[in-house]
């Protein structure tokens, strides 16, 4: 049962082929027993599970259940969860219990669904890698040894290891298409303002965005259809009208214009990558999609952008944590400055206290000009791009990452080279688009996933793209060496 | 040396919103310690602001009120700073595009002369929370109920040359906020917050000295006696060839000086850059044509109009003006009595000063605009004297009716029967013959102060209700 997707579960519940309570059982066994090995969840609290589970059932019963009543869902330890820890994997918050839910929450639990756990990330969703989370590194399904990716680590692990059968991830600059790609499962950043950010602890406000990741595009529309609207609360929130993200699944690609950016495959793509995203891109052509070869020319300049604009959010962003309300405190502080000192210089890891420096002096006085500003403008004209060649195309794809999952410390010590695995991610963000990475091959019996890149608001072509490739495909339905725990 | 003052002027007005800024908190004043304070005001993670749109609107309102450009597309910045008042280790406030740009003041001075007070900017701002030292045994309390109350920060130009032009461009703009309803004006309850900015230079110069800013100053008397002290205190340090040292002060009322707030002068970073939780905040034509139709008649307007068409002095008409609610009360006394003079000095003498002995706003008075004119007009028909109307005002005010009851319950009614007054006029001849003969004896002079005497002779026989004027008829003719 725990190989099936979100949507033949429901049609399960729906059938009382099993009870919601019977599911969210089975899951929290596989945790218990498996979870040692990958380490994807930071809290998981059956007890609450369980009961959510069985007002699940009853509304089974009644007759009134939605999508999502009865699944259990693993969500990103960065979701505030009302009586539940939310760590964002730091120290800074690890006795933080919220006393509210996050507008994505708040939606889950209307539809019914039970949260499962809180799954690790990076600290703050600052990395590429999960290594820099306060409780530890998350292991990849597919190779132990290696990294599931990050900031959405957890997320990607515990689909990928059947932790969960499905899970709510963020992408800041490709913490959710990065870890999908490296763990083997669905991942879609929908476009900026798609999906409400309130409760959703903010690393860099303007490119935070909440998502899916699941086994495959139709559940990603399920969940997507679950987590995206207007919030008032947001004022960044869309108040575009959120479609039926499952109805246009099973259009036909005919006719599909796919641009490809030869930035995206050149210097720097591991040629064995570079061969499996070829033959996908023949799979959708044989569907009849024509590929075009398009430009993005500020390609190069999207990681010195992004590396100014999202630590100069974060600098601020995380001002709030400073001992004084909630968190982490130091012991005796001996003035306010030693309070703030401490606390900060305790409650912080290294990567998070990096990108605070780097933002802080991004925004300096006499620099301002020189990096934020100047980021801001290169930013507009990164989304100039992506917006030109909407003109010839109706979609862009590409590599997700330049290889498969790297091995664990491999690039920990070294910041620059883990800031090159978002190579192909980031400027998704910088320019608002939604994003979506799908399985589309091994290398090394590693997961390797293809980046779909959509206009703004047009989620539904991804998924309709991914599912088509999915039905023809089997990449997605593969399972990793899985250890048998403890 | 002579030195001129340059002064300019820093207002945070609290607007008169129910909630916050940036939350559903409620503004309300006095409440206790953290009850108004939401998660978004205690900064909690994942927390995001929500304008409210009525800051807007009214910030706007004050755009119009001083004629000042509207910014089109105003933006938040965040200003970056830790304390622990401020929750979110940064204040959302408005930076380079700020919504209301430059305008300006005609300011009224006593003397009746007008100054025009540039103003260069105004913008909108939250409000930081307030640490409490005191009670907490070495430690520091937060209130953050304050946290998130909006604010619009008026800043002038150096255009201000002394303590009375301060003084009265704070009043100018209180008069203003209040007029349009944009503020409560509360000074005693930090509604109104003043920092001064003055330096001094050798008279005639064109160029800025080093000024000093002083913080926090709450009421107009202390903004004056602040720039007095500190004019005395640079004038000093001037005249001894010293330099002055640009920094923070605070004034200490009880005390009566300015003092240094930080030994050693760090120049803040405030790390400003646009709110990426907020949108840019973008106003229209028509939004602004909807609140131009709004817009109350202004202080000024008024006052001009006071004089034009109730021929009030202009100093009637600036105390009168002083608030909306004494303007409208005046007018509706006027109006309905018709005698505006008459209503203005009533309203001026008797009313305000029986409302300062009781410390009570003119909206509070418990002598309504109707029951004065009432009264008013009970004079004009000769009903009653002007003496018997200030018995019947106190009687309105301790609430025994109207002026007609209380004249008809107590007997108040002038006795103007000129029957009853010659027999009253004869009594007192006759009582006092002596006096009679004196004042046939006597000169012009002299005889007006014997008439006076006989005047209030029966006036006191008649307990004040005999008609004067007809008293002083009949009693020429008799003594003739």
């Amino acid at each position: 049962m725990h190989t099936k997707t979100v949507a033949q579960l429901a049609l399960g519940l729906q059938q009382r082929d099993f009870s919601s309570i019977e599911l969210t059982r089975l899951y929290l066994d596989r945790i218990n027993a498996l979870d040692d090995v990958y380490n994807a969840y930071i809290t998981v609290d059956p007890e609450q599970a369980l009961a959510a589970a069985a007002a699940a059932d009853a509304r089974l019963a009644s007759g009134t259940a939605d999508a999502l009543t009865g699944i259990p869902i693993a969500h990103k330890d960065i979701f505030c969860t009302a009586g539940l820890k939310t760590s964002c994997a730091s120290r800074m918050l690890d006795n933080f219990v919220p006393p509210y839910d996050a507008t994505v929450i708040k939606h889950f639990n209307q539809a019914g669904a039970v949260i499962l756990g809180k799954t690790n990330m990076d600290e703050f969703a600052m990395g590429s890698s999960n290594e820099s989370s306060y409780y530890g590194a998350v292991k990849n399904p597919w190779d132990i040894t290696a990294v599931p990716g990050g900031s959405s680590g957890g997320s990607a692990a515990a689909v990928a290891a059947m932790l969960a059968p499905a899970a709510t991830g963020t992408d800041t600059g490709g913490s959710i298409r990065q870890p999908a790609a490296f763990c083997g499962v669905t991942g879609l950043k929908p476009t900026y303002g798609r999906v409400s950010r309130l409760g959703m602890i903010a690393f860099a406000s303007s490119l935070d965005q909440a998502g899916p990741l699941a086994r495959d595009a139709q559940d990603c529309a399920i969940l997507l259809n679950a987590m995206a609207g207007h919030d008032k609360l947001d004022s960044t929130s869309s108040e575009q009208p959120v479609p039926d993200y499952t109805a246009e699944l099973n259009n036909p690609l005919q006719g599909l214009r796919i641009g490809l950016p030869r930035e995206f495959f050149g210097d720097g793509l591991a040629p064995s990558t570079a061969a499996a995203i070829d033959a996908s891109l023949k799979e959708l052509e044989a569907q009849g999609a024509t590929l075009v070869e398009v430009s993005l020319p500020h390609s190069k300049l999207t990681i010195p952008t992004y590396y100014v604009i999202a630590p100069a959010e974060a600098s601020t962003n995380l001002s709030r944590f400073d001992g004084v309300r909630y968190g982490h405190r130091c012991d005796d502080p001996k003035d306010l400055h030693d309070l703030y000192t401490r606390t900060r210089e305790e409650g912080f890891g290294d990567e998070v206290k990096r990108r605070i420096l780097v933002g802080t002096y991004a925004l300096s006085a006499g620099y301002y000009d020189a990096y934020y500003k100047k980021a801001q403008q290169v930013r507009r004209l990164i989304q100039q791009d992506y917006l030109e060649c909407f003109k010839q195309v109706d979609i862009i794809a590409g590599p997700t990452t330049p290889g498969p999952a790297f091995a664990l410390g491999a690039k920990s010590n070294d910041p620059l080279a883990m800031y090159l695995e978002d190579v192909y991610t980031l400027a998704v963000n910088l320019a608002g688009l939604p994003g979506m990475s799908v399985p589309a091959g091994f290398v090394d019996n590693k997961p390797v996933g293809l980046q779909l890149i959509g206009q703004h608001f047009d989620e539904a072509r991804l998924l309709n793209v991914a599912h088509r490739f999915q039905q023809a495909t089997h990449w997605h339905t593969q399972q990793g060496a899985m250890p048998q725990g403890k | 040396m002579q030195w001129e003052t340059v002064i300019g002027l820093e207002v945070h007005l609290q607007l008169a919103t129910q909630s916050k800024i940036f939350s559903g908190s409620a503004t309300t004043f006095g409440a206790a310690a953290n009850t108004q304070a939401s998660a978004v005001d205690l900064a909690m993670p994942g927390m995001l602001p929500v304008l409210n749109e009525k800051a807007v609107r009214y910030a706007v309102l004050f755009g119009l009120g001083i004629g000042a450009e509207i910014g089109k597309r105003s933006v938040f910045d965040r200003k970056n700073y830790f304390y622990p008042d401020s929750p979110k280790g940064y204040q959302i406030s408005q930076f380079s595009d700020p919504i209301v740009g430059t305008g300006n003041f005609n300011v009224q001075m006593e003397d009746g002369s007008t100054r025009n007070i540039g103003i260069t900017r105004a913008h909108l701002e939250e409000d930081a929370g307030k640490s409490l030292h005191e009670d907490f045994h070495g430690q520091s309390g937060i209130d953050l109920n304050r946290a998130g109350t909006p604010l619009l920060e008026i800043v002038t130009e150096p255009d201000i040359r002394c303590a009375e032009e301060a003084v009265a461009y704070l009043k100018e703009l209180h008069s203003l906020v209040t007029y349009l309803r944009i503020s409560d004006g509360n000074m005693a309850e930090g509604s109104m917050r003043c920092d001064v900015n003055i330096s001094l230079r050798p008279m005639g110069s064109d160029t800025l000295g080093t000024r000093a800013e002083i913080k926090n100053v709450n009421s107009f008397r202390f903004v004056e006696k602040a720039i007095r002290y500190e004019f005395n205190r640079q004038s000093d340090i001037l005249n001894d060839g010293g330099t002055v040292v640009q920094e923070t002060r605070l004034y200490d009322s009880d005390r009566d000086e300015t003092r240094s707030m930080r030994s050693k002068e760090v120049a803040n970073d405030y790390r400003y850059f646009p709110e990426p939780d907020l949108l840019p905040v973008v106003i229209d034509d028509s939004y602004i044509e909807i609140l131009r139709k709004q817009l109350p008649e202004l202080p000024r307007q008024k006052r001009q109009r006071f004089v034009s068409e109730y021929q009030l002095s202009a100093y009637d008409a600036a105390v009168l003006c002083s608030s909306r609610e004494m303007a409208d009360y005046y007018e509706s006394v006027a109006m309905t009595c018709g005698d505006p003079k008459m209503a203005a000095n009533w309203v001026q003498v008797e009313l305000l000063g029986r409302l300062n002995r009781a410390e009570l706003a003119i909206e509070a008075s418990p002598v309504s605009p109707e029951a004065l004119s009432g009264l008013i007009k009970r004079i004009l028909d000769n009903s009653i004297s002007g003496k018997i109307g200030k018995v019947v005002f106190e009687g309105i005010w301790q609430g025994e009716g109207s002026a007609d009851d209380i004249i008809e319950a107590r007997g108040l009614k002038q006795v103007s029967d000129s029957g009853e007054l010659e027999a009253m006029v004869d009594a007192i001849i006759s009582a006092n013959t002596a006096q009679v003969e004196q004042y046939l004896a006597a000169d012009d002079t002299k005889r007006k102060k014997l008439l006076g005497f006989f005047v209030g002779q029966i006036m006191k026989a008649s307990k004040g209700q005999a008609n004067p004027q007809m008293v002083n008829k009949i009693l020429a003719q008799k003594l003739e």
